[in-house]
């Protein structure tokens, strides 16, 4: 898809997982963390099993694993949460390092941490191995529908359009003496979200006209086909069929 | 004019009159004529009616009285589609007009709605991006690049339509000299119908050898673009000014 859109997630590179379509990595993702939230928490092996597999994935496609883990922070909070989970779930006690925790407590809170860095982990690796641009082809393909992709691109076009808006209203004001500073200010602040929703407003009105002089009805045509060969597909499958297996196997042990 | 053999004209107007719906009325019967491949400029002051006339050539706006003809075929509902595929509008802003992720696809918009797909739709951005220099940009996305690289592509977004008429508003504003020179070169090396609006009269004297002047409304004339620019009295009257040291009569323009 040639150099589009750069986000901060992606890492330009070709390898055999950026080239695949985007609809199969989805579907393949999607796939694996299926099969990982439905494992049994108590097969602690089935996730080590998972995070090779995922480990694999990451070197067929020559991601770092240092870029990998710094992109797991978003990651944060629900480890927060599951820290908190041996103290609060009430039931049957038993002694950590000396404090006295609860079971399934700390089954909860392995049951969190496990099955959520593996998802965020495989979501991850999607992003950084797919433009932004593709994976809203891929959705498309996958037949989400139509006007949720529409929204996202044009997101992802007028982002910066408005971003940048809001920095000239920002200089603007500061050329005039102002320096946000404060509850004082915050009028002015509430008054400078108001004018940008107006700006915004408007240029969707003129947006949709140009649009609908080039023909618009409502519905985008669709310009990228985007198509996978049966290898690509079989490629693709290959992370959750193996965790499908993997799972079976936590399932019988 | 008119010989047997003519050609349907690309535009009719006639009598057209328009009132928004606050009630303020723009248009007072504007009567217009352009013929296949003629390059006419549209000039007037502020607030002339200008683009209110520019968007009911392609039906945005539906005439209160009057009827509006694009290569013969009447702008009504029930041909709307047909009439967005022959009147290509170059808006303004190329903001409002560059709405996809990337070059490529936003000038792909307007065939792919007329149904266009494969190899045939890439054969047409292709060319619609080569007709203005942009394409090695294909692959970009249009927010990274310049103002007058982003004018120029959202020409081929029009160009991609293979429009019966092109229609222009402001297209040298915000233009550098040599863009606007280049974008100059490209509507002049193109073989299609143009109306451009605008207020740079020297842009309009070097492209269009015709010029109409509305006013309040109305078309106040409607001759050669030299002969408008030297009447001294018709130009003050409608409050149209020449750049400080243009003179209209030293400069010799190209016959079509
Ligand atoms: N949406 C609207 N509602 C009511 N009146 C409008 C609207 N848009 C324009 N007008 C009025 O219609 C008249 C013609 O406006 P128009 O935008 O066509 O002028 P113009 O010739 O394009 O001017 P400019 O050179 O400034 O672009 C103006 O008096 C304007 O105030
Ligand atoms: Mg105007």
């Amino acid at each position: 898809m040639g150099a589009g859109h750069a986000h901060k997630l992606y890492r330009h590179g070709h390898s055999p997982v950026h080239d695949l379509p985007p609809h199969c990595k989805l579907a393949a993702v999607l796939g694996f963390v299926v099969v990982v939230v439905s494992t049994p928490r108590e097969a602690v092996w089935a996730f080590a099993l998972y995070g090779v597999l995922l480990a694999g994935v990451a070197a067929v496609a020559r991601i770092p694993a240092g870029f990998l883990l710094k992109r797991l922070v978003i990651e944060v909070p629900f480890v927060a949460f599951a820290l908190l989970m041996p103290f609060v779930v009430p039931g049957e006690q038993t002694e950590l390092l000396g404090v006295s925790v609860s079971v399934p407590g700390l089954w909860g809170a392995w049951n969190v941490l496990a099955k959520g860095t593996l998802g965020v982990a495989a979501s991850v690796l999607l992003a950084s191995t797919t433009e932004l641009r593709s994976l809203l082809l891929g959705l498309q393909r996958l037949r989400l529908p139509p006007l949720l992709v529409q929204i996202a691109s044009f997101m992802i076009r007028y982002g910066d359009v408005i971003t940048d808006e809001l920095r000239r209203m920002s200089v603007a004001r500061r050329s005039r003496g102002f320096e946000a500073g404060g509850v004082r200010h915050w009028g002015v602040l509430a008054k400078t979200a108001g004018a940008l929703f107006i700006r915004s407003y408007e240029r969707g009105e003129r947006v949709h006209l140009a649009m609908v002089s080039r023909g618009y009805t409502g519905t985008m045509p669709v310009i990228d086909e985007v198509t996978a060969s049966r290898t690509q597909w079989a490629h693709a499958a290959a992370l959750p069929v193996l965790a499908l297996a993997v799972c079976l196997l936590g399932w019988t042990v | 004019m008119n010989l047997p053999t003519a050609p349907v004209p690309s535009l009719e107007v006639s009598g057209l009159a328009y009132a928004y719906p606050d009630g303020h009325q723009a248009l007072f019967g504007v009567d217009l004529t352009v013929a296949r491949g003629e390059r006419v400029a549209l000039l007037g002051p502020n607030g002339a009616g200008k683009t209110t006339l520019v968007l009911h050539l392609n039906g945005i706006l539906d005439a209160g009285a009057g009827s509006v003809r694009v290569a013969g075929l009447p702008v009504e509902k029930r041909n709307l589609a047909e009439i967005r595929r022959r009147v290509g509008i170059v808006f303004q802003d190329p903001d409002d007009q560059l709405f996809m992720p990337t070059v490529r696809e936003d000038v792909a918009f307007g065939p792919a709605t007329a149904g266009l797909r494969g190899p045939e739709l890439e054969e047409r951005v292709v060319t619609a991006l080569r007709r203005v220099g942009m394409e090695e940009y294909a692959a970009r996305p249009p927010h990274h690049l310049s103002f007058g690289q982003r004018r120029r592509v959202a020409v081929a977004t029009v160009l991609a339509m293979e429009p019966e008429i092109l229609v222009l508003d402001e297209p040298s504003s915000n233009l550098d000299p040599a863009s606007r020179r280049e974008l100059a070169d490209i509507l002049r090396s193109l073989d299609v119908t143009v109306l451009m609006v605008t207020h740079d009269l020297p842009y309009a004297l070097e492209l269009c050898p015709r010029a109409v002047i509305l006013s309040d409304g109305v078309i106040a004339a409607d001759d050669r673009t030299q002969d408008l620019l030297c009447d001294d009295e018709l130009m003050r009257g409608h409050r149209l000014e020449l750049p400080f040291g243009f003179d209209p009569r030293s400069v010799s323009v190209p016959r079509p």
